[in-house]
């Protein structure tokens, strides 16, 4: 074996002492010249392109808060409950650190949703950026899986019947439904077990896969470059001179900044205003309170299994409400596979086929919220 | 060579991946809760009210109707597993999670309730309201 040969020494030219000294190193300047050179088309549709960025944001409030919860929050069904308790009473701030983590799941699922939904209609998801929707499509599962594990975490009755409820709905699916079932609550009932299990996926199993594919998302996202809307292309491509975009670092990143800034702002608003609430210790052997609800962004689905009959022709009513959202599901997945060519004929039906959806969720939503 | 190699490496994925499998199946608890219980005391229901007892590790429930009879049930919803309640309103047994209605057999007669919820026998012992499984279910 011999030695390699020594690294010539890079010379650089830049003025900061600091970035000189990093980039002697390694190449700083060569990292971040991707970012230089990438641009931001500059159209009237462009405010969507923030979406993305934003439950970014949320995110990584999720992930500080997260930490700062873990200093006193303690997983096991006799001390959670009093856990939550004590930091919203005792520790100092705790009430804002824990309705911050609250209201950011909250906000960070309908950015999500909002993001999904404006690169579908502005057709940003087509090719060649069918694994920038993959990932994406897994991020918002991900993030709809954060949401759930960390409902149950306090350990109230409205969590303990909602993880009921939400961890049987697999187990209706035939064969690997109950194994599925008795994996999720670490046995045959929602139980401290069950406790234990969605804490270890909350906050190792979740953030460590969540973290990896925001990564990939990213990075797919500087290879290829922001997707302009078809309209807009036709404009620039009939008046080229029309064309304009802004370079991503520094005036789009200053930009996003700002969006940042307003969503701190409105978290912090909402997060101090409105403190979460705690409810009351779960008890197995107590009803399930009236007026029980799942959080609102499972609502249309909750509404759609309330208004499924019991038996439809031979089958439960509830299993094919729930093979019917899995098989949903799995479409919307591959639409950018289904849907063929960018500009092919294809596309209206999709764009139909996601107001729809759209329609569909928002309406069973407000039905929900409206229905006894 | 390549499929000793491949063979190897593959015996040696399984032999890590297979406790791993097995760890993340919960070993089975013992129900202890034997076959009948002591649901209530005599009194302690007015008529047309319920309880929800100890079955076990699960909750049953326990109606005394309007003409002073008890009747006993699984409150495990047929649905999807919420605990259910009865309604003094209705004088039905009732499931808050997705508005399912049962009658005071447990039959499921309402919303999307799938099946009865299992009745259990009941009789009175002395100061005791005895809950039992029936025989054959
Ligand atoms: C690394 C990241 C994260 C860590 C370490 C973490 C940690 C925790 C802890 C310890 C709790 C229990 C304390 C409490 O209930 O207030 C909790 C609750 C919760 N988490 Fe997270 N979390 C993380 C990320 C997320 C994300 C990304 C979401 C949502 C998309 C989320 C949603 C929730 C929700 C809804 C609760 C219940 C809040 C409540 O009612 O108290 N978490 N989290
Ligand atoms: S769980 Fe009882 S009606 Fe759905």
């Amino acid at each position: 074996m011999g030695s390699a040969p020594e690294a010539a020494p890079r010379s650089s030219t830049h003025r900061n002492p600091l970035v000189r000294w990093l980039d002697e190193r390694f190449g700083w300047e060569d990292l971040l010249a991707p970012l230089r050179h990438k641009t931001v088309p500059v159209h009237k549709l462009s405010y969507w392109y923030f979406l993305g960025g934003i439950t970014l944001f949320l995110f990584i409030i999720q992930v500080l808060t997260g930490i700062l919860l873990l200093l006193y929050y303690r997983a096991s069904a006799n001390e959670a409950f009093e856990s939550v308790q004590y930091i919203m009473t005792q520790v100092q701030f705790g009430w804002l650190v824990r309705s911050i983590h609250s209201w950011s799941a909250n906000l960070m699922i309908f950015t999500a949703f909002a993001h999904m939904f404006s690169v579908l209609f502005l057709r940003a998801y087509t090719k060649p950026r069918e694994l920038t929707w993959l990932t994406g499509m897994v991020l918002l599962f991900l993030a709809l899986g954060f949401g759930f594990s960390g409902y149950l975490l306090p350990w109230n009755t409205l969590a303990f019947f909602a993880t009921k409820v939400g961890t049987e709905i697999p187990g209706q699916i035939p064969v690997i439904g109950k194994p599925l079932l008795i994996f999720l609550r670490g046995g045959e009932e929602v139980t401290g077990a069950t406790l234990t299990r969605f804490f270890g996926f909350h906050v190792a199993l979740l953030p460590g896969i969540t973290t990896l594919l925001i990564a990939a998302h990213i990075l797919l996202i500087q290879r290829l470059g922001m997707s302009v809307p078809p309209s807009q292309e036709a404009a620039w491509k009939a008046l080229p001179p029309s064309k304009r975009e802004m370079p991503f670092f520094p005036n789009f990143f200053a930009r996003e900044l700002m969006a940042w800034y307003i969503a701190l702002g409105v978290l912090g608003l909402l997060a101090a205003l409105y403190p979460w609430e705690l409810g009351s210790k779960a008890d197995p052997f107590v009803p399930a309170p009236a007026g029980i609800r799942p959080e609102w962004y499972f609502v249309f689905m909750f509404q759609t299994l309330k208004l499924i009959p019991a038996k439809v022709g031979p089958i439960d009513g509830e299993l094919l409400g729930i093979l019917g959202f899995g098989v949903v599901g799995l479409i919307w997945v591959l639409l950018p596979f289904l849907g063929g060519d960018r500009y092919g004929r294809r596309q209206v039906f999709i764009r139909g086929l996601g107001v729809f959806a759209l329609a569909y969720m928002l309406g069973m939503t407000v039905y929900g919220y409206l229905a006894k | 060579m390549q499929v000793l190699l491949g063979g190897g490496l593959l015996a040696s994925a399984v032999s890590f991946l297979y406790p791993v499998w097995r760890y993340l199946v919960p070993p089975v608890a013992t129900d202890l809760g034997g076959d009948s219980v002591v649901a209530a005391k005599v009194g302690e229901l007015k008529a047309n009210s319920g309880k929800i007892f100890r079955f076990g590790s699960r909750p049953g429930l326990l109606v005394r109707t309007a003409d002073g009879e008890y009747r006993a049930m699984s409150a495990i919803c047929t649905h999807l597993n919420c605990t259910v309640q009865y309604r003094s309103d209705v004088r039905e047994v009732w499931c808050a999670c997705h508005n399912g209605f049962y009658d005071l057999n447990g039959r499921n007669i309402a919303g999307p309730p799938p099946r009865p919820l299992e009745s259990y026998a009941v009789h009175v012992n002395g100061d005791d309201v005895v809950v039992s499984r029936r025989r054959g279910t």
